[in-house]
């Protein structure tokens, strides 16, 4: 039995230690705003926050989560209005959609540490998410924007 | 009319949809389905909904619902589409409810994603539909208040008539509308009157995307279910000889190990059936992990597959295709390229005698471009959802083209049509390789045999490397020059594996005296399709690249060059079926070069290069700009100008140049699909490498131009034309010019990446 807190929720589940906390997510959890898109942390699309750090699901064993606090997308904000997700409703990011949880979980632990990032900042910290449908500029724009949100 | 309630299915409301005229229809989607408490609010309030066309539905409380016809797969139709309804209707945009459509091509058209087409072909019959529902709701007011029809107004969702300053909301008409014949020829607004059509509006699922809602197909879920991988042999060309199952049935949650034929011998094929391997290798089990955790566990002999034949009816009509059985290599794919190259080939288009104008010309060029194959990498694997039983269907997940994939489950499961329902999901990306409904006929077949609810899951390595690919092409270009430098001949030959990319009625045919194309195709057993701007998007690269290099033979600016072109195409044109128009072509060329400052002083630090293309019956040009940062050319920002016709919602529409634009630098740097012995080299992004946020450029300036032309498709057409401003502004950057995709691996070195 693995206990897990997740989005401050506490569950006790029976599962192989051994799976990556991504299916654990999606399919044990009905948490499936995290996305399958390479199982070997390439794309960004499963990206989640344990104790505050962006990590990429797919390859982050459950047995590794235990003890720690995992957010996900469905736990970023109480009421999805969190600044990011503001900033990319305004400037209307997504395309297919796919990729933009993940993306925003990973701009999320950068605000974090650099409440006001340059373009390098930006650009570095987000490299690791792919957009298939080449939102970049927006997603540039959005965490720029999410950043000046968070200083008023 | 009866109270609907929640027990009323979709079988249920497929039939009473075929009903003639309105009629009371119960709206469902696949949220309703995924999970009791995210029933949608209004099928929990168990409200009256009453249909006025196929498109429209209505409350008597006024909440109106606007179905999206078409597959959601990025370019924002749920939003640009019910848009088009809205503005017709006369209603409150912000009150709108809109709702994935269900499939249904009687009543919703003809519901495919693809060939830049959604916008276009849905422009008028939504039009229609929602001038045809405003006057039905209109006709229900006259007859409630025995008034007559010409002297009410309609606007934003209500009923007025001024005379008497009745006024009434549309929903206090809905039930009489519903009875009412739809209307024909009903007067459409003018361009100039649109009140929404033209003004950005955001998208609908906007809220739902940031949130991570179930949107998608890999999401969806029913009680019950399994999950479903498929082993694929390891390489083109061969198949599944022998397997034993015995350690991955033992391996924890797995309930099933078999063979699956997938197409029964002698099947006759639609175009867009086409599969990779038709015996697949199920495995079953409960859970994604555990599935992927036993495929490990499989023992497989593999064996050469030979040369097998398919029987396609396709648009050209039915034929016998022979698929050949060897182990297909790139580098000797390249040498029988050339090969091919050199021989007779088939012609497509002659003008004039340019056999003799390359006998008297002064000086030839001639150069030769090739491109490999490329992945689609659709961010959300391919995956469906299957429920089969003994006498229905239902399928539930994202694909492009449900009308040609329900003929394919028909014949599959041995099923009537109507017994098949598809619920299309949104689609995390789709770029061609989500019209090609074999997956759907694979999770079909797998849920028959097992029983139960499937949904069939492919890794990123099984969609990667078990792909419907862009093809590998090549074209030689030449030009013939006189003393005086004119253009007096031009010659594309091209070839590709399998099937060649030239459209020889397009720019320069028409501005050309004496032109030649020909083409030749090798055939391959490596699957291909359509992938955003088919065939264009390697055209754009070789020919918009060559006319850099001819008008700077030529002596002449780049963009002058072209514009001199189309003048002649516009006033004299050179023969027959000239596919594009001159006069937009041209605009966009003269756009761009406006909007790029293209010849200012300021912008000489720049390496700029420029390229234009026609296809899918919209005009774009690019101006990309790099710059030397650490000794390396970057890209920096890019000009775009388009001409779609009516731009519906202008900053999705410029999204959607963006991304095109992005996607067209990334594949055009990097993309790159290599086979040997039949398997393909790249199976995840650690090898296929994709464009990503740091290598992308500061700033993109989309301009459309502005006509009342009706929309003519825009996904596709701004795509190709980036090869040919990356190959042209990397010339200035490097002084070397490029032509052989991906030009990234040789920025560093000589090496070539395929």
């Amino acid at each position: 039995m693995i206990s897990l807190t997740i989005n401050n929720k506490t569950y006790n589940l029976d599962v192989d230690p051994a799976t990556p906390l991504l299916w654990v997510l999606r399919d044990h959890l009905d948490l499936v705003g995290t996305k399958y898109g390479c199982g070997m942390a390439q794309c960004g699309a499963c990206t989640v926050h344990l104790n505050g750090e962006a990590v990429r699901s797919c390859v982050t064993r459950v047995s590794q989560a235990a003890g720690k606090k995992v957010v996900t997308i469905e736990g970023l904000s109480e009421t999805n209005e969190h600044p990011l997700q503001k900033a990319w409703l305004e400037l209307d990011v997504a395309q297919c959609g796919y990729c933009q949880t993940g993306q925003i979980m990973s701009a999320a632990a950068l605000l974090r540490k650099n409440s006001h990032p340059t373009d390098k900042d930006i650009d570095a910290a987000m490299a690791g998410n792919i957009c298939r449908c080449g939102t970049y500029l927006r997603i540039r724009e959005a965490i720029h924007l999410a950043a000046d949100m968070g200083k008023k | 009319m009866s109270q609907p309630n929640n027990s009323v299915n979709r079988r249920t409301f497929l039939k009473s949809s075929a009903l003639a005229g309105g009629g009371l229809l119960l709206s469902f989607t696949f949220l309703s389905a995924f999970k009791k408490g995210e029933l949608s609010a209004d099928l929990e309030a168990e409200d009256q909904w009453y249909e006025i066309t196929g498109y429209i539905k209505i409350t008597p409380d006024n909440k109106i619902k606007i179905l999206n016809p078409n597959p959601e797969f990025g370019q924002n139709v749920m939003t640009s589409l019910p848009m088009i309804v809205a503005e017709e209707l006369e209603v409150d945009w912000t009150k709108i409810i809109v709702e994935m459509g269900p499939h249904d091509n009687v009543k919703l058209g003809p519901q495919f994603t693809g060939g830049s087409n959604s916008v276009r072909m849905y422009w008028k019959p939504l039009r229609e539909a929602g001038a045809a529902a405003r006057q039905m709701l209109l006709l229900g007011a006259a007859q409630t208040w025995n008034l007559p029809v010409e002297e009410l107004t309609a606007k934003a969702g209500m009923i007025y008539h001024e005379k008497s300053g009745k006024s009434g909301t549309y929903g206090e008409f809905a039930s009489r509308a519903a009875t009412i014949p739809i209307p024909k020829g009903v007067k459409l607004k003018e361009a100039k009157n649109f009140k929404l059509v033209r003004n950005s509006q955001k998208n609908v699922e906007g809220q739902k995307i940031v949130s991570g809602k179930p949107l998608f197909g890999i999401d969806y879920k029913q009680e019950g279910m399994l999950i479903a991988m498929i082993e694929h042999p390891p390489a083109f060309g061969m198949k599944l000889k022998s397997f034993d199952a015995t350690e991955a049935l033992k391996m924890p949650g797995i309930t099933d190990v078999f063979r699956q034929t997938l197409y029964e011998p002698g099947m006759e094929q639609g175009g867009f059936d086409t599969r990779t391997f038709n015996e697949l290798l199920v495995v079953v089990g409960k859970t994604t992990w555990e599935v992927m955790n036993a495929r490990k566990k499989l023992k497989v002999s593999w064996e050469p597959a030979g040369e097998t034949k398919d029987i396609i009816n396709g648009r050209t009509g039915k034929k016998e295709v022979v698929v050949p059985g060897k182990l297909e290599t790139t580098s000797e794919q390249r040498k029988l390229m050339q090969e091919y190259a050199n021989r007779p080939a088939q012609q497509l288009r002659k003008d004039g005698d340019p056999e003799t104008a390359f006998k008297n010309a002064a000086q030839i060029i001639e150069r030769t471009y090739n491109a490999p194959f490329l992945a689609h990498n659709c961010m959300e694997p391919m995956n469906f959802f299957a429920h089969v039983t003994a006498d229905k269907a239902l399928l539930v997940g994202p694909l492009q083209a449900p009308a040609w994939t329900e003929p394919l489950l028909s014949k599959v499961l041995g099923l009537p049509a109507d017994k098949i329902e598809i619920q299309m999901t949104r689609m995390g990306g789709g770029f061609g390789r989500r019209a090609y409904g074999h997956y759907l006929a694979e999770a079909a077949l797998i849920s028959k045999k097992v029983k139960a609810p499937v949904k069939l899951i492919y890794t990123r390595e099984d969609d990667m490397t078990y792909g419907i690919y862009r093809p590998m092409y090549t074209a030689t270009y030449r030009a013939a020059l006189d003393a005086n430098k004119n253009l007096i001949g031009f010659h594309v030959k091209g070839g590709g594996i399998p099937e060649h990319a030239i459209h020889a009625n397009r720019f320069p045919a028409g501005a050309v005296d004496n032109y030649l194309a020909e083409a030749w195709e090798i055939p391959s057993n490596i699957t291909i399709g359509a992938f955003r701007a088919p065939r264009s998007n390697f055209n754009a690269a070789a020919e918009q690249s060559f006319l850099d290099e001819l008008a700077e033979a030529m002596g002449k600016d780049p963009i002058d060059f072209r514009l001199e072109l189309l003048k002649r195409a516009k006033e004299n044109p050179v023969g027959k079926n000239n596919e594009y128009d001159a006069d937009r072509y041209a605009g966009v060329l003269q756009l761009v070069k406006e909007k790029s400052g293209w010849n200012k002083e300021e912008n000489k630090k720049y390496s700029r290069g420029v390229a234009a293309y026609f296809c899918h019956n919209s005009y774009a040009a690019h101006v990309i700009d790099f710059i030397n940062k650490d000794g390396k050319p970057t890209v920096e920002r890019v000009f775009s100008a388009v001409d779609c016709g009516i731009v519906v919602n202008p900053d999705a529409a410029s999204n959607m140049v963006e991304g095109a634009v992005i996607d067209g630098i990334g594949n055009a740097l990097y993309g790159a699909l290599t086979h040997k012995e039949g398997a393909a080299e790249q199976n995840n992004f650690h090898r296929y490498k994709m464009i990503r946020m740091n290598e992308t450029p500061r700033q993109i300036d989309v301009h459309f131009v502005q006509n009342d032309i009706d929309p003519t498709g825009l996904g596709e057409p701004p795509f190709p034309p980036v090869f040919g401003a990356v190959a042209n502004a990397l010339y200035r950057a490097t002084g070397k010019r490029y032509y052989d995709q991906p030009y990234g691996p040789q920025l560093n070195s000589a090496k070539r990446a395929f």
